[in-house]
């Protein structure tokens, strides 16, 4: 085997790191720097009500994490451990909560969980939503499928060989645990939970609504409530720099727990677990599944049934919202498509880093990825507002603001799921690509994009239902000609119209499967041949 | 040559119509320029008389659009600006962006009077408790009776550091209780169900029956009654009096197009526009409408007091009494 | 004693049928073109893959539908033997409990099995550490642990150089004599198997030779579908 600490010398990858990194800090640094300089001198704010807002956002996003990652864990070996019918459907489907809008999910778990609620009917004893249960609820909704789905990956890359020698060597659940999954998740869980993390401590709509009045505080709504009732986007931007910071902090404690690179497989062969798993008793698995898909499941049914007695006669003929279909799906193709295109150089880079023990540099590449999560977009929005204000036309630029934005929000989901196979890729192709030369477009095309297929597949999706469900930054620029289908469900629900709310939030939904659906079936045939 | 300039010409009187009319950019927010809205009428209407074209920006709500000025300061594309309301009015007065609006503010009916010289007011309610009839068979009569009510009938209230019914509630408790709001709070907490960031959020919840009450404007049950045919849901009637909220629009100093301006603020206040805003924006008008109200209208709480703190005070005070309010409520 | 009676196997693009007798203790070698159903057969025998018919014998007990660590059988795999963050006293220890909860007594056996093979010194090193041999050494350590009466090599050394493949077929056919092992050795390469192997098999196209002795095998005249393989 060619040693992995050779040069890999050919500098095109790090070359197109560079690039997509100064791609990343144009779109944000500016826009800081902007709100860093604007005229209104910053105000003060109350030290303690600040310090009860960062100890609960804390609370609430670790012990979200906590929940969402360990049960993500267990479905994702349940999974990995069975086949059945609609497997693959299902895992398509895991990719729907991160899409819903926040406002919609919000409803669909009410719906199921709240005081009159369809579960709560049968359950009575069921502890109130409203308050830290209703935004841990929530938050597991939106994180469970993402980590299990993430978990999954990761244990699929476990070489079929060994899978076989657990088998043969009659090994325990617990001995393949210690032995076989536990090193895969070692590696993959500090990340997962990192982004996960993050997106609890950006959580907005989720912790107001449900958290049940401002003893549910956190440092987001801070960063709000100084954005816009108090316009003040110096106290905005020093509170979100403070958010950073205790993330870094916990980031890097998480970093920790990071085991050095190690070689990983050659080969991936998927499901083959899943076909080789005779032994075992299927009944907890499949009991874990069911649990988790129904929870998965129910709230994206109860979207699509409360949608049901909307007067789509009316609704389909409006013009409006075939075009805010075509704005979102506009948007969302663009903004997952410059996601992927910054998220992929970036990951090699820090990846080939890693791999040849530059841990250090690695970070460079990877940590601008995750932070930008903790960015506002409205505080993007905000900053790039007050560069472009005295030039240009709000009309003329807000699409592109809105398309960049978007996909800067969903970098970190696009980087993760391309971390996993990249590693692969390091590990294995890039010593045998450098004995025989093979590098630049050639490389990209001939090794890279075939290997790598499922993963961008995978990544897109995710990036595409982000923006496609994404409200963020679009009411911020108010332009007439940009409409989304977010914005007409918030749009409808403020003025007293929930059935045609439900109705399009329906509409959404569906097209967001359909998406799914088209993605994925995307370059299959030629998979079918490999 | 000749040929070729006797076809830019044909060439620009084909195109330059759509641009030679003036237009007037409008500042509003976003429910106000949706198809059911009175945006696409209101510009229909003043379209036909001004020779000019009606441009709608439409953001988030009030709020949004006061930041927005902030940001964009002189440079601003607004003319006018249509969503203020009262309790944003000394903030937006501040910025200096704001020219006279030189109406004749006789024919403006709002309770308590009207004299402001910035901002002209186009529309109002008054913040009302609303409840379902099916569930609650004994409203609160006072602000006193809901805050002292059994604490199993929940009501759904708007965050006042984000929404502006949620700091309509915090001004309505100051108007009643004075210094002994907090105290008044922290009652009223047992029977609060969630603060919602906005009235959306409130009013999905009220409606999908997770609580017998909302927060909401005397206003609301008239969409019930005339959109949905139902008299289910129903305003509160609070014995103390209601606090008002007055939607106002101001002209930019910075506006060039002044006079066509002031012709859309008069127009603002005449029956015609008048007219559209009761069945689209599901307010009370500020002025004569050419016809009584329909009769759902009829139905509605009237307080017979209106609570409002000045413009000033609110600005001055709003942040501490959101402190306040976030301390005595967080425990 | 190996014997596969009727063993028929499917999928939507492949067919396997197998009917034959492995003789045993010895080391029988396995040649074939790719996808001609090599690894399949090593897969009936282990008992990853189920046939939909027939029945697998080994040493006369029938062992069919048989969970492979019910079987008398151990395998090496051409990689992926190893796993990458236990080191080489681990790996091996997998063969004796696969949890890892040895005495000292135990674990001195695991010394003494690394010691045969070689190991000495190496025991703490983790498989990043070891060259492609040594790793292949560690791992079949761990079948002389298991203490398996047969033994599956699927192209166990065809990653190694000439040198040290020649060192490892010298190791296997060691550990065959000292425990009387039966060993299914596929390989591509018709050297290997003159090397060590006393009886050899042609697989292609799903079915199998019937085993003949080496030297039969290799003579001449070739089998045309042999010959046209080498």
């Amino acid at each position: 085997m060619a040693s992995q600490h050779g040069s890999i010398g050919k500098n095109w990858p790090s070359a197109g790191a560079l690039l997509a990194l100064a791609v990343l800090a144009l779109i944000a640094l500016p826009a800081l720097v902007a709100l860093g300089w604007s005229s209104p001198g910053m105000g003060s704010t109350s030290a303690s009500l600040l310090w009860r807002a960062a100890s609960f956002t804390l609370l609430q996003a670790v012990l979200s994490t906590l929940i969402s990652v360990v049960l993500g864990v267990l479905l994702a070996r349940a999974l990995s451990r069975r086949q059945f019918f609609g497997r693959g459907f299902l895992l398509r489907l895991f990719a729907l909560p991160q899409g819903l809008p926040a406002l919609v999910a919000v409803l669909a778990l009410v719906s199921l969980y709240g005081r009159a609620g369809f579960i709560s009917r049968f359950w009575p004893e069921l502890p109130s939503i409203y308050g830290l249960n209703g935004i841990l609820l929530a938050h597991v909704f939106f994180n469970l499928p993402y980590a299990a789905l993430l978990t999954l990956i990761a244990l699929q890359q476990v070489p079929r060989e060994q899978w076989r020698l657990a088998q043969m060597l009659g090994m325990s659940e617990r001995a393949i645990f210690r032995v076989i999954e536990w090193p895969v998740l070692q590696n993959a869980l500090p990340g997962i939970a990192g982004l996960i993390f993050m997106l609890c401590v950006t959580s907005f709509t989720i912790v107001l609504t449900l958290g049940g009045g401002p003893a549910a505080t956190t440092l987001e709504l801070a960063i709000y409530q100084a954005l816009r009732f108090d316009y003040d986007p110096r106290l905005a931007l020093a509170l979100a720099m403070g958010q950073i910071g205790l993330c870094v902090l916990l980031l890097s404690f998480l970093a920790k727990f990071r085991p050095p690179f190690a070689e990983t497989a050659r080969l991936s062969l998927g499901p083959e677990r899943a076909s080789l798993s005779k032994s075992g008793n299927p009944v907890p698995d499949m009991i874990m599944i069911v649990l988790s898909a129904l929870f998965i499941l129910l709230p994206i049914l109860s979207v699509i049934l409360s949608g049901l007695t909307a007067d789509f006669s009316r609704l389909l003929t409006e013009r409006i919202l075939w075009r805010a279909i075509a704005t979102s799906g506009g948007i969302a193709f663009t903004a997952a498509l410059i996601a992927v295109l910054i998220a992929y150089p970036l990951a090699l880079a820090a990846i080939r880093l890693e791999s040849k023990g530059a841990v250090k540099q690695a970070r460079i590449f990877e940590a601008p990825v995750e932070l930008t999560l903790l960015l506002p977009p409205v505080l993007l929005g905000a900053g790039w507002f007050l560069i472009l204000m005295p030039s240009a036309s709000s009309v003329g630029y807000a699409p592109v603001l809105i398309v960049l934005i978007n996909a800067i929000m969903a970098l970190p989901f696009v980087y993760r799921s391309l971390a996993g196979s990249l590693r692969r890729l390091v590990a294995h192709e890039d010593p045998l690509c450098e004995s025989l030369g093979i590098s630049g477009w050639s490389r990209f095309s001939l090794i890279d994009w075939p290997i790598l297929k499922p993963a961008f597949r995978a990544a897109f999706t995710f990036a595409f239902l982000l923006s496609f469900g994404d409200f963020g930054v679009i009411a911020f620029f108010g332009s007439d000609s940009i409409v989304t289908l977010p914005f007409l469900i918030y749009q409808r629900l403020g003025s007293y119209r929930t059935d045609d709310a439900a109705g399009i939030a329906l509409v959404l939904a569906v097209f967001s499967i359909l998406m799914t659906q088209a993605f994925s079936a995307f370059g299959r045939k030629e998979h079918a041949h490999d | 040559m000749l040929r070729l300039a006797s076809l830019l010409t044909l060439f620009f009187a084909a195109i330059v119509p759509a641009y030679a009319a003036p237009v007037l950019t409008v500042y509003t927010y976003e429910s106000f320029t949706a198809d059911w809205g009175p945006g696409p009428a209101v510009k229909k209407a003043f379209e036909a008389k001004c020779g000019c074209e009606v441009r709608f920006v439409s953001l988030a709500d009030g709020v949004a659009i006061l930041n927005r000025l902030k940001m964009e300061g002189k440079n601003s594309e607004a003319d006018i600006v249509l969503g203020l309301d009262t309790n944003l009015t000394a903030e937006a007065r501040n910025t200096n962006l704001f020219a006279p609006h030189g109406a004749d503010i006789s024919t403006v009916t709002v309770p308590n009077g009207w004299s402001d010289p910035n901002f002209l007011p186009f529309d109002f309610a008054h913040f009302a408790v609303i409840y379902d009839s099916e569930k609650i068979k004994n409203p609160p009569k006072s602000l006193d009776e809901l805050v002292n009510g059994n604490p199993a009938e929940k009501i759904v209230i708007q965050d006042p550091r984000t929404s502006t019914p949620g700091l309509g509630l915090l001004l309505w408790m100051r108007s009643v209780y004075g210094d002994k709001a907090p105290d008044a709070w922290k009652k009223l907490s047992k029977r609060i169900l969630t603060v919602t960031p906005g009235w959306s959020e409130a009013y999905g919840l009220f409606t999908k029956g997770e609580a017998p009450m909302v927060f909401s404007y005397t206003t609301s049950p008239a969409y019930h009654m005339i959109e949905e045919k139902t008299d289910r849901y129903q305003a509160a009637a609070f014995s103390e009096g209601h606090y008002l909220q007055i939607e106002v629009a101001g002209i930019m100093a910075s506006s060039k197009q002044p006079a066509l301006a002031k012709d859309f603020l008069k127009f603002m206040i005449s029956t015609e526009f008048q007219d559209i805003i009761p069945t689209t924006n599901w307010m009370m008008p500020a002025a004569k409408t050419s016809a009584p109200l329909p009769e759902a209208f009829g139905k509605l709480v009237n307080p017979s007091k209106s609570f409002l703190f000045t413009p000033e005070e609110v600005a001055s005070k709003r942040k501490v009494w959101t402190e306040e309010w976030q301390a005595s409520m967080a425990q | 004693m190996i014997d596969l009676e009727d063993v028929q196997w499917t999928t939507e693009d492949f067919n396997v049928r197998f009917s034959l007798s492995f003789p045993g203790p010895g080391i029988i070698g396995i040649i074939g073109p790719s996808g001609g159903g090599k690894s399949t057969l090593l897969n009936i025998v282990a008992g990853f893959t189920d046939p939909q018919s027939g029945r697998v014998r080994i040493n006369g007990n029938d062992v069919t539908g048989f969970a492979p660590s019910e079987r008398p059988v151990s395998i090496l795999f051409q990689e992926h033997n190893l796993f990458a963050h236990l080191d080489a006293a681990k790996n091996a220890a997998l063969g004796l409990k696969p949890d890892l909860s040895l005495d000292k007594a135990e674990w001195r056996e695991v010394d003494a099995a690394l010691a045969r093979l070689g190991l000495q010194g190496r025991e703490t090193h983790r498989p990043a550490e070891l060259s492609g041999g040594e790793r292949q050494r560690v791992a079949l350590a761990r079948i002389l642990l298991r203490k398996k009466p047969i033994l599956l090599l699927d192209e166990p050394f065809s990653g190694l150089g000439p040198r040290l493949r020649r060192d490892m077929l010298e190791v296997v056919r060691k550990l065959q004599q000292d425990l009387d092992l039966t060993v299914l050795m596929v390989s591509h390469d018709p050297d290997d198997l003159k090397a060590i192997a006393s009886h050899a098999v042609f697989v292609a196209d799903g079915t199998a030779s019937t085993p003949q002795t080496i030297d039969r095998f290799f003579a001449t005249p070739l089998q045309p579908r042999l010959a046209d393989y080498l």
